[in-house]
This record gives structure tokens, C-alpha cells and sequence, in this order.
């Protein structure tokens, strides 16, 4: 066999393979947006889970799963930033600084199982904060500082030294330069970060399944005082998400319409990604323009 | 006079806030090191107590095959064998690598050598996606697709390696494709320009020039993905069928450490024989996320060498 020959062949090996994995691929999105997107409605969306009978909901696990993801931004959001900042801004290039690269790599590395187990013993067990939103966010934050604090340092690092001479050169300390003048700069690119990790926050069940609960109770959606346990906002509730809703109706098999509710649900969760995943790539390039007057 | 001096010897407003910004940033970075350590504490104080409290024979606990903590076992000691997890954790990862390889590799080559227009348009934006799929997505497919599909075809119930591996695979091919496809990118451009120079067809110049060149960047992405599969708990849970035996064949039901762990935790009492012996399999799975770093480090530094050279 002569090398063109051979060359064709290996092509066109290739373009199959190629193909396979995209078929694969488009397959999968295809099965679940078919099977789901016909039991979304909107008293699919708004009413509450059934667990002995068909016809249930994903209202309260939907607004948990928001809910959470807020609560667990909020806390991960300044102290990746201030992580990020010092990483980039402060930090010298010596053994330390590599010391730490590596420790916050292993952290993003660790399963997310082996995350919520912590999360159990350390806030729902140690900090006696119980099966609850508390517990469930601050294992999200865990979760999501190595990601987070990864991609600001890396938005920051790709400001120009330009920017930051200039801001010397004006008498600004450093810490001005830094969050008046490199920050804002790299705002889009952190929004960027910050919308992509939200969609894995969002779609996260193994580290909730022992923090946040596996449990939703009814919410009393009139009663917005975050001190009452029934208040949508109670922090210290148990709060089912939908990601654990989805394992949790198909590894107990109660539910009538288990097959149906979370075909639903995937759907919506899929949905909910690509929002994030189109969202993060849209805000970045109008914060963009509209920053840089391009 | 005095003024003056003391305005020149005191700490300007601009140093103070300085001093406040780089404390505060630094305290936010320290946090994050110490939620590591604590992880690691943690984890272990818990999973060393199997093996300090209850003094259960550590090499008992590797490679016992009976695992129903709280009862003895056959061999009079305390039925805590976990070689039926570990062998189960470790067929799934390095199958579902197995199978991931060539499929990864060939579309990460198709995107990067044969057709980029097409890779940069349709391939990548659907892999990047695909890499932010829900894992309890995957896990839910698994079980209305795969399930059925390997019982009507290798019969058994359906549940075990076999299924999980199907799972797996799927679940980390996108990772796989498009770090494999970012260390072909990396390949400078005029290796390829050189071989192709020198006479080579296309497919020599990917396979003498391109591959071997981005060999340390592709092995980075099977070990991620490795690393992805080890550790996953709740798609692999769905569809292997926990049973706590030794897989005697790819279609029976079988369990992971992930799997067991996930089921377990909640029905323990802590500080209990029970409880403690799942932290022991927690504790693996820790330092096997750990060894897999290391790997990728390794690789890492290999294939900085071999570039400087």
C-alpha cells in the first residue's frame, strides 16, 4: 500500500469517527430535549413534587436550585476575587506561590462526592447547621472557589502591564490600580467566568445530596421573612434541588411518573446550562464593548 | 514645624488602604488553603479511625472481599472488605478511558487537522457544551437508554460495569476531545509545515509529527478524564447496580466507592464502625484524586522537557 492510499484511508477513518461522536453527541441533547420538553408547562414549572402520585411538579426544587446558586455566588464570588487578585497582583513568583497554584488545583480536582462529605461533617454535623441551604451553599462555595478563583486570576492576567503602569505613573497604590483600573478592565471576562461556573453550580447534586438535603418541604411562597422555616428565603431549611430531585426520584422508584417528572427536569436543566453557557458568552462580549467603546 | 514632621513620618491614607487591600486579598487566598487542609483533616481523622479505633487490619480492609460493616465476616473479623468497590471503581475508569481514547483522539485530530473550519464551527461549541451536562443528566440516560439496551443485548439485569462504562464513556469524551484538541493546537505550525515539506502525506504528518509532538498534552487529557470517571458518583450510582460483590462479569450488578459511599453516609450512625468504614473508602478516593494529580503534574513536566530540548 503506497502512502496515498493509506493517507484516504486514515481520512476517511477519521471523518467517521468524527461523524460517530458528533451523532453520539447530537443524540444525546436530542433524547433528552425530545423526551423532556413535552412535560415542561407551566404547572410543571410552579407546583410542588407529588411523591406517591403522578401529575407532581418541580416548582419548590427549581426555586431552590436559584436560590442556592445566589446564596453560594454571593459567598464564593468576593473571596475568589480577593484570591485572584492576590494570586496575580501580589503574589512573587517563588516556591510558595507554586505551593498554593497546586493546593487550589488539588481542591478542583477533588470529586465532588468527597465535597459534600466534607460539607456534612464539617457544616451540617461540626457547625450543627443541619440538612439546610446554609450547608448546601457553603459546599457549592467549596465547590466553586478553585474554578472561580482559576479563571479571575487568569482574566486579570491578561490585562496589559500598560494599564497598570499607567495607573502607577498617575500615583495610584497599588491596591487603587488594581480595583479601580485592572479590575473594571476585566470585568467582562470575569462576568464570563463567573455566569460558566453558575451553570455547573447549577446542575450539581453530589456534594448537595448531604448538605442541602434531600428533602422539600412546602414553601409558603406569601412569606418573604427569612426567620420563618416556611419562607421561601429560610436559609435554614432543607432544600431539595433539581439535580437531586432527578437522582433522587430514580434511585427510590416511589414516584408513578418518575420516567416523565424527570425527563422534565433534565430538559429544563439542560435548558438552563445552555441559558448560562449563551448568557456568559453574550455578556462578555457587550460588557466588552460597552467598556471599551469599540 | 511639628506638623509637618508628623505628616512625613506618619503612614500616608494611600499606604494604609494598600496595606488593608493586600491583607484582605491575602486572607481570601489563605481561606482557600485552609478549606484544603481542613478537607483533608476531616476526611482523614474520620477514615483513619476505622483503622485506629476499631483496629481493623488495613490490609483487611484492601483486599477483603465481604463488605457489611457491623456484622463479622466468614473469617471471624468484622466484615469490612472494600476490594469489591476499589476493583469495581478502578474497571469502570480505566474502561471507560479505554473506550474514550480513540474516539477523543480521532475528532480532536478531525477538528484540529482535517477539517478546522467545520471542528471550529459545529465540533467544539457541541463539546464544550456537552462538558457542562449535568452528571445526574448523564445518569438518568444511562438508566432509560443503556440499562435496557445492554439487558436486551448481554442479558443480566442490565445493571453493572458494563453499563457504567457506557455512562462514563459518553460523559467524558467531550473533556477528553477538547483538551486532546487544545495539545494538538498547541503543536507549532511549522512542524507541520516542515513534514509536509519534506514529502509526507497528510495523515504521516499526523501521526509522525502532530500526535507524537502533543503526546504529553493528550495523556494530561486521558488522565483528567480518569480522573473525572474515578470520581463520579451519582451517574455511576444509577446504573451499576450497588451490589457490593465482586464483579464476576461485565453485566452483573457491581459498586463503586463513590456508589457505596453516596448510598451509605446517610443510613450510619457517625462515629459507628459503619459509619466509619465509608470515610475509609472516602479517604481513597481522596488520595486517588490525589495521585492523579500528581500524574498530570508529572506528565506536565515531562512534556516541558522534551519541548525545551
Amino acid at each position: 500500500m503506497n502512502a496515498k492510499r493509506v493517507d484516504k484511508i486514515a481520512t476517511g477513518v477519521l471523518y467517521a469517527i468524527a461523524a460517530l461522536v458528533v451523532i453520539i453527541l447530537v443524540a444525546l441533547l436530542g433524547y433528552i430535549l425530545v423526551q423532556g420538553v413535552p412535560e415542561i408547562s407551566w404547572h410543571f414549572l410552579t407546583s410542588p413534587a407529588l411523591s406517591f402520585e403522578a401529575g407532581g411538579g418541580i416548582g419548590i426544587q427549581l426555586f431552590n436550585s436559584f436560590y442556592l446558586l445566589f446564596l453560594a455566588l454571593l459567598i464564593s464570588l468576593p473571596i475568589s476575587l480577593g484570591a485572584g487578585i492576590y494570586l496575580n497582583e501580589y503574589a512573587g513568583q517563588n516556591t510558595i506561590t507554586g505551593l498554593i497554584r497546586t493546593t487550589i488545583e488539588i481542591l478542583s480536582s477533588l470529586p465532588s462526592v468527597v465535597v459534600g462529605l466534607f460539607g456534612y461533617l464539617f457544616f451540617v454535623v461540626q457547625f450543627k447547621l443541619g440538612f439546610s441551604i446554609l450547608s448546601g451553599a457553603f459546599a457549592l462555595t467549596v465547590f466553586n472557589l478553585p474554578i472561580l478563583t482559576r479563571s479571575i486570576e487568569e482574566a486579570l492576567a491578561n490585562i496589559s502591564d500598560n494599564q497598570r503602569e499607567a495607573g502607577y505613573a498617575l500615583g495610584l497604590s497599588r491596591w487603587e490600580t488594581v480595583t479601580k483600573i485592572v479590575v473594571p478592565a476585566a470585568l467582562p471576562s470575569i462576568i464570563t467566568g463567573v455566569v460558566l461556573s453558575a451553570g455547573r453550580i447549577f446542575g450539581e447534586a453530589a456534594a448537595l445530596i448531604y448538605t442541602a438535603g434531600q428533602s422539600a418541604p412546602a414553601l409558603n411562597f406569601s412569606d418573604w421573612n427569612p426567620f420563618n422555616i416556611s419562607s421561601p428565603l429560610s436559609p435554614l431549611r432543607p432544600a431539595e434541588t433539581l439535580a437531586v430531585h432527578i437522582w433522587k426520584i430514580n434511585s427510590e422508584g416511589i414516584m408513578p411518573d418518575a420516567k416523565a417528572v424527570s425527563a422534565g427536569a433534565s430538559a429544563v436543566l439542560i435548558i438552563a446550562v445552555l441559558l448560562f453557557n449563551f448568557l456568559a458568552r453574550w455578556l462578555g462580549k457587550r460588557l466588552y464593548k460597552h467598556l471599551t467603546a469599540e | 514645624m511639628d506638623k509637618i514632621r508628623a505628616s512625613l513620618l506618619k503612614k500616608s491614607i494611600a499606604t494604609k488602604i494598600e496595606r488593608r487591600g493586600k491583607i484582605l486579598s491575602l486572607s481570601c487566598l489563605a481561606l482557600i488553603i485552609l478549606v484544603v487542609f481542613l478537607i483533608f483533616y476531616f476526611v482523614a481523622s474520620r477514615g483513619l479511625a476505622t483503622f485506629f479505633q476499631n483496629h481493623i487490619n488495613l490490609w483487611h480492609f484492601l483486599s477483603g472481599i465481604q463488605w457489611n460493616p457491623g456484622t463479622i465476616g466468614t473469617n471471624g473479623q468484622p466484615a469490612v472488605g472494600a476490594l469489591p468497590m476499589i476493583v469495581g471503581s478502578f474497571l469502570i475508569t480505566i474502561f471507560s478511558a479505554i473506550v474514550a481514547t480513540p474516539f477523543a483522539i480521532g475528532t480532536a485530530v478531525f477538528m484540529t487537522e482535517i477539517s478546522p473550519r467545520r471542528g471550529a464551527q459545529i465540533l467544539r461549541p457541541v463539546t464544550e457544551l456537552l462538558v457542562g451536562i449535568p452528571s445526574v443528566v448523564y445518569g438518568f440516560i444511562g438508566l432509560q437508554v443503556v440499562v435496557p439496551f445492554v439487558r436486551n443485548t448481554f442479558g443480566g439485569s442490565g445493571y453493572g460495569i458494563l453499563s457504567g462504562t457506557f455512562v462514563l464513556f459518553v460523559m467524558i469524551l467531550p473533556t477528553v476531545t477538547s483538551m486532546s484538541a487544545d495539545a494538538l493546537n498547541a503543536v507549532p505550525r511549522y512542524y507541520r509545515e516542515a513534514s509536509l515539506a519534506l514529502g509526507a502525506t497528510r495523515w504521516q504528518t499526523i501521526y509522525k509529527v502532530v500526535l507524537r509532538a502533543a503526546i504529553p498534552g493528550m495523556l494530561t487529557a486521558i488522565v483528567f478524564g480518569m480522573a473525572r470517571a474515578f470520581g463520579e458518583a451519582l451517574a455511576v450510582q444509577m446504573v451499576i447496580g450497588n451490589a457490593t460483590l465482586l464483579p464476576h462479569n461485565l453485566v452483573s450488578p457491581a459498586s463503586t466507592l463513590t456508589s457505596i459511599l453516596t448510598m451509605g453516609i446517610g443510613n450510619t450512625v457517625m462515629g459507628s464502625l459503619q459509619n466509619n468504614a465509608l470515610w475509609s473508602l472516602a479517604m481513597i478516593l481522596l488520595l486517588m484524586s490525589l495521585l492523579f494529580n500528581l500524574i498530570i503534574r508529572y506528565i506536565g513536566r515531562k512534556g516541558k522537557l522534551n519541548h525545551e530540548r
